[in-house]
C-alpha cells in the first residue's frame, strides 16, 4: 500500500475555526453549564443547538449546494477537538458527524437533497441506528429487517446504543432487506417506533434503545439503492476518525489539568510535580497525547484516500481511545483524593473517554479491522 | 519554487555532472559536495553550506540519492556529521571550522564523543576527567566510557574538568582531542550482545594544544548541551518508511511462523499501531520544525522508540518460541559490522541500550516534564557546591 503524504500545519482559516470554537465553547458552555446539562432530563439545550447552528457548525462538512459550509474533515476535526476539550454535551457528533456522513456516503441524490439542507441548518437532528448487540460492531443486521409492504416498506427490529436517539427527529435505520443492507429514514413519531432513553456511563452523551415494531414507511424513506454495506462501512471509518479528534481534545485537556495541578499542589514542602514519580507520569501523558494527535490528524487528512483510511481510521480509533482512557485515569490519580470527588471535573473526562472507546468499536476491534487492512 | 530551492537544484545538477557518482570515488565526491556548500545547507558559505535552512539539506540529500550519489558518510561518520558539525557551527572559530569540517564530512577523519565516565552517566556534568593548563597546552588525565567509534576515530569531542573549585557546571572546558596522540588508550567494551560497539578510553598525560579548545575556558557545559541536543535529534528524529525496522521484522516472523493465535495477533497489531503512531509523530515533528513551528511532538521520539524497540524485539523472541532461546552468532567478542537489523535474539539484547544511550529514558522524562511541561525541578544538593566537595560514590 502506497504511503500518503499529508501536511499537518493548519491554514489561517482552520486556525480561525479553532479560535472561534474555543471562545464560543468556553464562553457559552464551560464546565459548569456542562454539569447542568449533564444532570438535566435531556442532557441538552435547544437554545445552545440554535447558537451552534447560527455558527454554521452542523453544516460545516455539508456541501454549499445543500446549504452547508462545504468544508472538509480537517476543519471538522479541528472543531471536534475543541468540543472534546470541554466534553461538550448534545447531539453534534450523532447528527453532524454520524448521521450526516451516513447520508453523504450512502444516500441517493434525492434523499441527500431532502435531508442535508435541514441538517445543515440545524432544523432537524438525526442519528444513526446501526448496532444491535453489545460487542457486535457490525453493519449487517441480525435482528432488524425491512420487508416490502405495498409500495413501501415495513420495519421490525431493535437497535442499541443509538446516540442521542431521544433527541433525534429522524432515525437513520440500517436494516436487512434480504437483498442487501438498506438505510431507512424513520420519523421518530411514526407508529411502532419506541425510543427508550438509557441512563449512560457518560451523561454528557446520551443513548437510546430503539424498537421498531411493524413501522410502515413510504418507498422514498428508503434512502439508498442496492446493498449499501460498503458505504456504511466507510461511514464508520470517517466517524471513527472524527471521534479520534474529539478524543484528542479531551486527552489534551486532562493532561493540562494534571500538569497545572502538579505545579500548584504542595506536599512534603514542595510542588508534587517536582517529584519524579509525578513528573514522569505527566511526561508519559504528554507522549501518549502527542502520539494520539499524530494518528488523529493523519486520519482526518486521508479521509478521501479510500485504501489509506482503512488503516488510518482504526489506527486512530485504537490509539486515541486507549490514550484518552489512560490519560483521564492518570489525571484522577495525580489529583489524588480531590480527583475522585463529584465536584471535581476529572470524572467527566474519564466517563467520556471510556464510553467513547466503545461507541464505534473497542480498541481491540479497531486493531482487528486494521490488521485485516494490513493483511496481518 | 523559492530562490533557495532553485539554487540547490542547480548546484546539485552541477555536482552530479562534474563528478558522476558511478565513476567518482565517494571521498572525492564528498569533497566536491562540501566545496559547493551542499554538506550542511544551513552553514555559512565557505563552511560546507549556503546560508539556507535544514529543510534545504533534506531536499539536497533527496536529489543526491535520486542522482545515484552516496550519502553513506552520514552513517560512517555519524557522530561527526550529526553532532560535531553542529558544535563547530555554533561554538568554533572560523579557523577551527576550516580545519575540521571538510575532512569530517568526507569521512577522511572520523569523530567520536567523549562524555560519559564510569562515575558520570546521567550526571554528565559531574565528570572527573581533568585538564590542567601547561603553557600553550592542556594536560588531560582520566577515563571515558561508552565511546562509539573511538577505535577508528581521529578526533574526539571531550568534556574535561578544568576548575574543580567551581560549581560543577561552571568548571568544565570542551576540547577536540587527537585520538592518535601519545597517552590515549582505547579498549573495546564487551557488551551483553557479545559485540563491542563501544569503547573505554583512557587518557594518561595527553597533551592537547589550546587551539583545540572550543569556546571559552569554563564554558564547556554550554557546548556539551549543544552536542546532546544534536544527539537526541539524530536518534529520535529520523523518518522511516511505514512498517520498517523491528516492527517489520516482527510482522515477517509472524508470517514465517504461520502463527494465528488471536492473542498474539492482537499484541502484534498493538505494537504495530504504537510504532506507527510514533513514526507519524516523527514525521509531524519534522514537518512542524521545518515550518518553524516546533512543538512538544519533537521531544518524544527518542523516548518512544527506546520503549517500543524493547517491547517489539521481546515480542518477536516470544513469537519464535523455543527458537527464540538460540543465539546463533555466539558471544565471542567481535566488532560490529554495518548491516540491517540484528536477528531477533540479538536485537532483544541490543535494544536494552536504547533506553540508556544518548540520555536514559528517566532523564528524557525529566526533560519532557521540566522543559516541555514546565514542571519544577528536583531540589539539587550539588548545584552550588564546588565540584570537589560534591559527595560521590
Amino acid at each position: 500500500m502506497a504511503e500518503v503524504d499529508v501536511s499537518y500545519a493548519l491554514s489561517e482559516d482552520q486556525e480561525l475555526i479553532r479560535n472561534t470554537a474555543r471562545q464560543f465553547l468556553e464562553e457559552r458552555i464551560g464546565l459548569e453549564r456542562v454539569r447542568e446539562l449533564m444532570m438535566s432530563d435531556d442532557g441538552f439545550d435547544r437554545g445552545l443547538w440554535k447558537e451552534m447552528a447560527d455558527l454554521g457548525w452542523p453544516g460545516l462538512a455539508i456541501s454549499e449546494e445543500h446549504g452547508g459550509a462545504g468544508l472538509g474533515p480537517v476543519e471538522m476535526s479541528v472543531l471536534l477537538e475543541e468540543m472534546g476539550r470541554l466534553v461538550t454535551p448534545g447531539p453534534f457528533f450523532a447528527s453532524a458527524v454520524l448521521a450526516t456522513t451516513a447520508i453523504q456516503q450512502a444516500a441517493d441524490s434525492d434523499s441527500q437533497a431532502r435531508l442535508l439542507t435541514s441538517l445543515a441548518s440545524g432544523e432537524i437532528i438525526a442519528t444513526l441506528a446501526v448496532f444491535e448487540s453489545p460487542r457486535g460492531w457490525r453493519i449487517l443486521p441480525t435482528v432488524t429487517f425491512a420487508e416490502r409492504s405495498g409500495k413501501g416498506w415495513k420495519l421490525n427490529g431493535e437497535k442499541r446504543a443509538v446516540l442521542d436517539g431521544h433527541l433525534a427527529d429522524v432515525l437513520l435505520v440500517v436494516a436487512d432487506t434480504r437483498e442487501g443492507v438498506g438505510l431507512f429514514g424513520v420519523d421518530v413519531n411514526a407508529t411502532g417506533v419506541g425510543i427508550a432513553h438509557e441512563s449512560t456511563l457518560d451523561a454528557t452523551r446520551r443513548q437510546a434503545t430503539v424498537t421498531l415494531d411493524g413501522v410502515e414507511l413510504e418507498d422514498t424513506d428508503r434512502l439508498d439503492e442496492g446493498d449499501t454495506s460498503a458505504a456504511l462501512r466507510r461511514t464508520l471509518l470517517v466517524a471513527t476518525a472524527a471521534l479520534a479528534a474529539e478524543q484528542v481534545g479531551g486527552a489534551q485537556q486532562c493532561m493540562e489539568m494534571a500538569v497545572d495541578y502538579a505545579k500548584t499542589r504542595y506536599q512534603f514542602g514542595r510542588p508534587i510535580g517536582s517529584y519524579q514519580a509525578i513528573k514522569h507520569r505527566c511526561a508519559n501523558m504528554l507522549m501518549e497525547v502527542e502520539h494520539a494527535k499524530s494518528t488523529a490528524y493523519h486520519a482526518a487528512r486521508v479521509t478521501d484516500e479510500a485504501d489509506e483510511l482503512e488503516v488510518a481510521a482504526p489506527l486512530a480509533g485504537s490509539i486515541c481511545s486507549e490514550a484518552y482512557v489512560w490519560v483521564a485515569g492518570e489525571n484522577i490519580q495525580i489529583h489524588g483524593g480531590i480527583g475522585f470527588t463529584w465536584e471535581h471535573d476529572a470524572h467527566l473526562y474519564l466517563k467520556r473517554a471510556k464510553a467513547s472507546s466503545l461507541l464505534l468499536g473497542s480498541p481491540r476491534h479497531q486493531r482487528d479491522m486494521m490488521g485485516q487492512a494490513l493483511g496481518i | 519554487m523559492s530562490e533557495g530551492d532553485r539554487r540547490i537544484e542547480e548546484l546539485v545538477a552541477e555536482l552530479l555532472a562534474e563528478h558522476p557518482p558511478d565513476s567518482t570515488p565517494d571521498v572525492e565526491f564528498w569533497r566536491a559536495q562540501y566545496d559547493k556548500g551542499l554538506a550542511w545547507a544551513w552553514h555559512p558559505e565557505g563552511f560546507g553550506g549556503l546560508g539556507l535552512s535544514r529543510k534545504h539539506q533534506t531536499r539536497i540529500d533527496q536529489l543526491l540519492v535520486a542522482g545515484g550519489a552516496s550519502t553513506e558518510n552520514r552513517y560512517l561518520n555519524l557522530l561527526g556529521i550529526a553532532m560535531g558539525a553542529g558544535v563547530l557551527d555554533a561554538h568554533a572559530t572560523d579557523e577551527q571550522k576550516r580545519r575540521w569540517l571538510r575532512p569530517m564530512f568526507t569521512t577522511e577523519e572520523i569523530w567520536c564523543q567523549l562524555f560519559s565516565e564510569p562515575g558520570a552517566g546521567s550526571d554528565v556534568a559531574g565528570l572527573a576527567t581533568r585538564a590542567v593548563k601547561d603553557g600553550d597546552e592542556w594536560v588531560v588525565n582520566g577515563q571515558k566510557v561508552w565511546t562509539t567509534l573511538a577505535h577508528i576515530a581521529k578526533w574526539g569531542m571531550i568534556v574535561t574538568r578544568t576548575d574543580p573549585d567551581a560549581p560543577k557546571h561552571q568548571g568544565i572546558t570542551y576540547f577536540i582531542v587527537d585520538m592518535e596522540a601519545q597517552g590515549v588508550e582505547v579498549r573495546p567494551l564487551y557488551q551483553i550482545t557479545g559485540e563491542a560497539e563501544f569503547n573505554e578510553v583512557f587518557f594518561n598525560d595527553v597533551r592537547v594544544p589550546d587551539e583545540n579548545r572550543i569556546d571559552a575556558v569554563g564554558a564547556g557545559w554550554r557546548v556539551a548541551l549543544t552536542t546532546l541536543m544534536n544527539e537526541r535529534v539524530a536518534i529520535g528524529g529520523a523518518s522511516t518508511p511505514r512498517g520498517s525496522g523491528y516492527i517489520g521484522q516482527a510482522v515477517d516472523v509472524w508470517r514465517e511462523t504461520g502463527e494465528d493465535d488471536p492473542v498474539l495477533r492482537d499484541e502484534l497489531l498493538h505494537l504495530w499501531a504504537e510504532a506507527e503512531a510514533a513514526r507519524l509523530t516523527s514525521i509531524r515533528a519534522n514537518q512542524m520544525a521545518s515550518a518553524g513551528i516546533p512543538g512538544p511532538e519533537g521531544s518524544t521520539g527518542k523516548l518512544a522508540w527506546a520503549n517500543l524497540n524493547k517491547e517489539i524485539t521481546a515480542f518477536t523472541v516470544d513469537l519464535l518460541g523455543l527458537d527464540g532461546t538460540l543465539y546463533p552468532e555466539g558471544y565471542e567478542l567481535s566488532r560490529p559490522e554495518r548491516g540491517g537489523l540484528h536477528e531477533p535474539a540479538k536485537a532483544f539484547l541490543r535494544t536494552r541500550a536504547n533506553s540508556i544511550e544518548g540520555g536514559t529514558s528517566e532523564i528524557m522524562l525529566n526533560i519532557l516534564g521540566e522543559r516541555v511541561l514546565g514542571l519544577p525541578g528536583e531540589p539539587r544538593v550539588d548545584k552550588d557546591l564546588p565540584w570537589a566537595e560534591v559527595p560521590r560514590g
